[in-house]
């Protein structure tokens, strides 16, 4: 998680009030689930190899 | 040595006649020092009845979410307070999923998807990417869409699918704790529907759930009364929003006697490390199972969350000297 992150990209929650230790470490195994900039949970397909995460505002990643 | 696997030396190693439910559960009761012969047994049954090669298989969600079932492990449920949102994959995507998996040397790719059972969209959406995979990849293609009528089954052996997934996810007693909208029953008469057809069958669950051992042991037999092709043996990964969140997960020396014991009750299936492994198991775990009764294997990420790289499994097969099964081989 960046200083840039607003939310949480696994729970949803605001990510500048502390730390996520264990959405960080469920992250390794999880794609994101909200988008970091607006909160809006996005639409995330897992690939066998890798995983694409849409937010309708802010586009889309990958991993 | 502890009587049960005396017996299971000489009846499963021995003649290929795996354990009833009293024995498997007397196998899942093992104390700690007991479970590295168990594994040892296991493995050496595996190696008897199967051989040393092992199944590589990738699967790939073709719908995820909005699922109108309630099964209290997944996530996938339009019913829970999940962050997963529906999605749809289109066809080109899948068909690159499918050369994805078959680079790293999987002869299985399975297209999953969340729903009670198929209706005519998904169908389609099956048999155009069905056809499309095979006129590009050299891999056998299965499917896992749910409940299936038998009109379904037949234009699914039409398509090509050579291996139909439907999990029955726990034993018959516990299934109702679990999952409430739809019973045990229907997901065996698709599976029974299935084996008729001459598909083969690919039938396991979750343990984690929340049964107990007795509960673990019925589930294990009634596997084996089904004689599946493959199980697919996942421990729970508890997930956000579901009914089974806060839930602990399998402890692994547990997990390992589960591998054990189901690879007595069933020496000739196909026994698959599927999802949860990773958190239950870790690397380590991961080389005991593969050791102790396990030839088969997910490779890459599942269907909403993600694995190990394909390449730590198969370079781990590849140190432990099992040869992953080539693509006209029969296990």
């Amino acid at each position: 998680m960046t200083t840039t992150e607003l939310w949480c990209d696994r729970c949803g929650e605001p990510a500048t009030d502390g730390a996520h230790p264990g959405c960080a470490s469920a992250r390794q195994l999880e794609p994101p689930r909200y988008c970091h900039r607006c909160r809006r949970r996005m639409k995330v397909q897992v690939l066998p190899v890798g995983w694409s995460a849409v937010c309708v505002e802010h586009g889309e990643i990958e991993g | 040595m502890p009587e049960i696997l005396d017996q299971a030396r000489t009846q499963v190693l021995g003649d290929g006649v795996g354990l009833d439910q009293a024995g498997v559960l007397a196998v899942l009761n093992l104390p700690d020092e007991h479970l590295p012969a168990a594994l040892q047994l296991a493995h050496d049954v595996r190696m008897r009845w199967c051989g040393p090669e092992v199944e590589v298989e990738g699967i790939v969600s073709l719908k995820t979410g909005g699922c109108p079932e309630d099964c209290h492990f997944c996530s996938q449920s339009g019913l829970f307070t999940s962050p997963v949102r529906s999605v749809w994959l289109d066809i080109p995507s899948l068909v690159e999923a499918a050369k994805q998996t078959a680079k790293t040397g999987a002869t299985e790719f399975c297209i999953v998807a969340a729903v009670r059972g198929p209706d005519a969209r998904l169908m389609k959406q099956m048999r155009e990417g069905v056809a499309a995979i095979k006129a590009e990849v050299d891999i056998q293609v299965a499917a896992s869409l749910g409940m299936l009528s038998q009109e379904q089954v037949d234009d699914l052996v039409d398509m090509g699918v050579h291996r139909y997934n439907h999990n029955l996810e726990t034993c018959r007693s516990y299934f109702p704790n679990v999952v409430t909208t739809h019973s045990w029953e229907e997901r065996w008469e698709t599976l029974r529907m299935v084996r008729d057809s001459g598909m083969e069958v690919c039938c396991g669950g979750i343990l984690g759930l929340g049964e107990t051992v007795e509960q673990r042991a019925e589930f294990a037999a009634q596997l084996a009364e089904l004689n599946p092709h493959e199980v697919p043996l996942n421990f729970l990964n508890p997930r956000p929003g579901t009914p089974l969140g806060d839930r602990p997960v399998v402890e692994g020396k547990d997990a390992l006697r589960a591998i054990a014991a189901f690879r007595l009750a069933m020496p000739r299936t196909i026994l698959r490390y599927a999802g949860g492994r990773e958190i239950t198991l870790g690397d380590l775990g991961t080389r005991d199972g593969l050791l102790g009764g396990i030839n088969a294997v997910i490779v890459g990420n599942y269907l909403t969350t993600l694995g190990r790289p394909a390449t730590a499994d198969l370079d781990l097969l590849d140190e432990l000297k099992m040869p992953v099964k080539a693509l006209s081989a029969t296990l």
